[in-house]
Parts: C-alpha cells; sequence; structure tokens
C-alpha cells in the first residue's frame, strides 16, 4: 500500500461533485456538491453540527457508502473499482465508542488487522507491543484485559493503537473522543496530536468541538447541512466571515454573564 | 400405594424409562440445533425468509402437543407410531426457541462494534464467524436452554403415540388413578428439566460477556 502511494498523485483523497442521499430520494440529501482534496500528510478535520453530514463523508472514503453522484478517489482510484475489504485495511477507523470486540483480549483487538491480513506471530506481537506502547499503554498491564475491564479513555487509546496496527497510510477518526469526560478528552486530544505529528498519517477527523479543530487540524472544513462552507487554516478559520463560523467561534467564549 | 415404595420397588423400570426419555430428548435437540441455528443465521440477512421461518416456527408453538402428535401420524415417512414421530414432533416444538434466540443473537450486537468491524476490512463471514457468532453464542444457548426444557416436558406426552419415557407411567397412572404411577413418571421428569436448566445454566454464564 505505501509503495502504491509514493508512486502516484499529491492527492491521497479526492471528493470530485459528490452528493450522497438517502434511498434513492434525491429529495432527501444528506451531502451533496461536495469537492474536496485531501493530500498525504494532512490532518484534516470536518467540523459541522449534528446532521451536517461529517460521518457520511467519512463512510464515502472507506467505501462504507458509494456516492450515487460524483466520484470519490482514493489513491487516483475511484471508491466504486476499489475491492472494498482491500480499501478498508489500508484505512484505520476509530470511532466514538471505539467499537472494541469485547470479547477479544487488548492484544487481540489490536492484532484484529494483522491477523486478517495473515502477519506470522512473532511479528504481531511485536507490532502489538510497539502500538501499545505507542498509545500510552504498558503491553505488560493491558494486553491480557478485556474491553471491560478498561476506562473509557483507555479503550479510546486501544482503539487508536488498533486503527495503526496494520501502518495504514489514512486514518479516519469519527468523534473519537466525544465520549469522553473533559479532563481525560483533554489528555488524549494533546498526545494525539502530538502522535500525528510523529506519524506523518494523512487523516481524517469529524468532530463538533471547535476546540479540538483548532488543535488538531492542519486544515479545518466546515460543513453546514451537508455543503462544505467554509475551508481554511486554523489561523485563517478564526478570521472568517461567515455566520456558521461566528457560530462555532461564539461557542468558544463563555460570557461572564453565564458564570454567574 | 405409597408412591415412595412404588418408586424404589420399580427403581429398574424408572431408570430405563429415564435414559429412554432423556435419548428422545437428546436427539430431538441434537437435529432442532443442527436446523436452527444455522436457519438463523442463513435469516440474518433475509428479511422476507426471516418472517416466514419465524412465523412458520411460531405455528407450530400454538399447536397443542397431543394435537400435534395426533397430526403426525397419517403422514407418510415421518408419520406412524412411534420413537420417528415423536422426534418430529419434539424438532418442531424445540425449533422457535433456537431459531429466534439465534436470529435475536446475531442482531442484537452493538453496532459500534459491527460498524468497526466492516470498517477494518473484514469480510461478510468474517464478521459472522469471529464476531457475530461467539458475541451471540449465551443468547443461543439461553433459547437451547429454553428448547430443552420444553422437550423434557412434551416428550411426556410422546408416550401417548408409543415412543415410550416417562410418559408412560403418567398415562398408565392417569388411566389407572394411581399417584404413585403418575409421580413415578413426573418426578424423574421434573429432575431432568432441572438438571437441564441448572447445567446449562451455568454454561451460559460463562459464555456471557460483560
Amino acid at each position: 500500500m505505501n509503495t502504491k502511494l509514493a508512486s502516484i498523485s499529491e492527492n491521497l483523497i479526492e471528493f470530485r461533485d459528490v452528493a450522497y442521499h438517502i434511498n434513492d430520494i434525491p429529495a432527501r440529501m444528506i451531502v451533496s456538491e461536495i469537492s474536496l482534496r485531501i493530500p498525504p500528510g494532512e490532518t484534516l478535520v470536518l467540523l459541522g453540527r449534528s446532521g451536517s453530514g461529517k460521518t457520511t463523508l467519512l463512510k464515502l472514503i472507506n467505501g462504507m457508502l458509494l456516492p450515487p453522484k460524483g466520484v470519490v478517489f482514493v489513491q487516483n482510484c475511484p471508491t466504486t473499482e476499489w475491492d472494498p475489504i482491500r480499501l478498508r485495511r489500508g484505512i484505520g477507523y476509530v470511532i466514538q465508542e471505539a467499537g472494541l470486540f469485547p470479547h477479544f483480549t487488548v492484544a487481540e483487538n489490536v492484532a484484529l488487522v494483522p491477523t486478517l491480513e495473515n502477519w506470522d506471530a512473532p511479528r504481531t506481537a511485536a507490532r502489538v507491543h510497539e502500538m501499545l506502547h505507542l498509545v500510552g499503554l504498558d503491553p505488560r498491564d493491558f494486553a491480557h484485559r478485556l474491553p471491560r475491564e478498561l476506562s473509557g479513555g483507555q479503550r479510546q487509546r486501544v482503539g487508536v493503537a488498533r486503527a495503526l496496527a496494520s501502518d495504514p497510510p489514512i486514518l479516519l477518526m469519527d468523534e473519537p473522543f466525544g465520549a469522553l469526560d473533559p479532563v481525560t478528552r483533554a489528555e488524549l486530544q494533546r498526545e494525539f496530536s502530538a502522535l500525528v505529528r510523529r506519524l506523518g498519517k494523512t487523516i481524517v477527523f469529524v468532530t463538533h468541538d471547535l476546540r479540538e479543530a483548532l488543535l488538531l487540524a492542519s486544515r479545518i472544513v466546515l460543513l453546514q447541512a451537508g455543503r462544505i462552507v467554509a475551508s481554511a487554516t486554523p489561523q485563517e478559520f478564526l478570521r472568517l466571515d461567515h455566520a456558521e463560523v461566528r457560530a462555532f467561534t461564539s461557542s468558544l467564549s463563555v460570557s461572564p454573564g453565564a458564570l454567574a | 400405594m405409597r408412591p415412595w415404595t412404588f418408586i424404589s420397588d420399580h427403581r429398574g423400570e424408572i431408570l430405563s424409562a429415564t435414559l429412554e426419555h432423556f435419548t428422545l430428548v437428546v436427539i430431538a435437540m441434537a437435529i432442532a440445533i443442527l436446523i436452527g441455528v444455522p436457519l438463523g443465521m442463513f435469516i440474518v440477512q433475509r428479511p422476507t425468509l426471516r418472517t416466514m421461518a419465524l412465523g412458520i416456527a411460531s405455528i407450530f408453538q400454538t399447536i397443542p402437543s397431543l394435537a400435534l402428535f395426533g397430526f403426525l401420524i397419517p403422514i407418510p415417512f415421518i408419520g406412524g407410531i412411534g420413537k420417528r414421530t415423536a422426534i418430529v414432533a419434539l424438532v418442531l416444538y424445540a425449533l422457535l426457541p433456537i431459531l429466534r434466540n439465534t436470529y435475536v443473537g446475531l442482531t442484537g450486537i452493538d453496532p459500534a462494534v459491527l460498524e468497526s468491524a466492516e470498517a477494518m476490512g473484514m469480510t461478510r463471514s468474517q464478521i459472522l464467524f469471529r464476531v457475530r457468532l461467539p458475541l451471540a453464542l449465551a443468547v443461543i444457548l439461553a433459547g437451547i436452554r429454553t428448547a430443552t426444557i420444553i422437550t423434557i416436558g412434551v416428550a411426556t406426552i410422546a408416550a401417548a403415540i408409543g415412543a415410550g419415557g416417562l410418559g408412560t407411567f403418567i398415562f398408565r397412572g392417569v388411566a389407572l388413578v394411581s399417584d404413585a404411577l403418575i409421580l413415578a413418571g413426573a418426578i424423574p421428569a421434573a429432575l431432568l428439566a432441572i438438571l437441564a436448566d441448572v447445567l446449562l445454566g451455568l454454561l451460559e454464564r460463562r459464555l456471557r460477556i460483560s
């Protein structure tokens, strides 16, 4: 996957005039007129309110949804032409509830994609070890635990380790820290942003939290009712003159009156 | 005659009837599991077939057992008098709980788990055998447990069509107005049901995750 990646164009993911609607009803549009280019190494944050179409865009990238209109390219190949299994094995995926397999130990969860890809046992074990260290979990302590024996933050760390285990060039994250308490969330956000810089993955990150977007993004794309209304670096984003941008920036500040 | 004296005097006969009863139940359950579990797996992705299969299995459950045995007697190949007919009827009764719990177990899995399984690039059959099935095992086993208890009870009535088992004592006891004879059939049948319930319950608890 990586060698293939190096040989081709500057855009790892590209949306070309994509629309998606439910059950062939064009009137029930979820996203429309989406054109978006994501070069390698970018951390693109899709920001928007609930129901703005963020998750839909994410699922269009790994072929869990296929566009009825337009084309989504991943590594220069339309998602409709990819073998969905091959496509997804090259894309890490982390969701809010982590989605760990409750009957697998932490080590087995992290080893999921290497196992599916038939890595030999020593290589898989070494990789699991490395991944758990990477996300700040001591393998001696955690490898044999079941997900139910972990805290929410630890589960989310395992989710990240699982997504990175086969070293995919792309990582999709759907509000991965959304269900955590504020302190744990801030902790994971800080660690994750350092991790991102070190790994150089291409990341598409969905959130409704502007603070999180500003911390992690190299570019923020703002969605409103299924359309892209702004695309800017974090620095530029705060200065944009758009009603939805202002709605988000005003959510950052707490008026003193509210605390009284 | 006092029931206890009767039971201890005829313990050899009672034991062999219990064994016969047990065999009937084990054979019927094995067939019901071999049909019900794969069928339950098959209907997960097929809504029309699911409605039909669950509907038909429910209809069998509503037929009074004595009537079902009666209906089966004139049917060629599977019918007639004796054990074979009884096993067919027992399988039909056991099917619904197994089928329904297999379906419920396979579909009642945390959507986040299934979503990440799909997103990590697992094929449909990998998801079925490595995720859905292991996670559904406790629920499927609960269905098997219910079906076993039903089958142990219904199998007593199979004696009416000559299938033998503990029902023989009960029917004879009813005909002769002998409490001792009825109890000689009823007590071992109840013990069998309790034993099955406890043992399968233990297994189910061991398989239940979180």
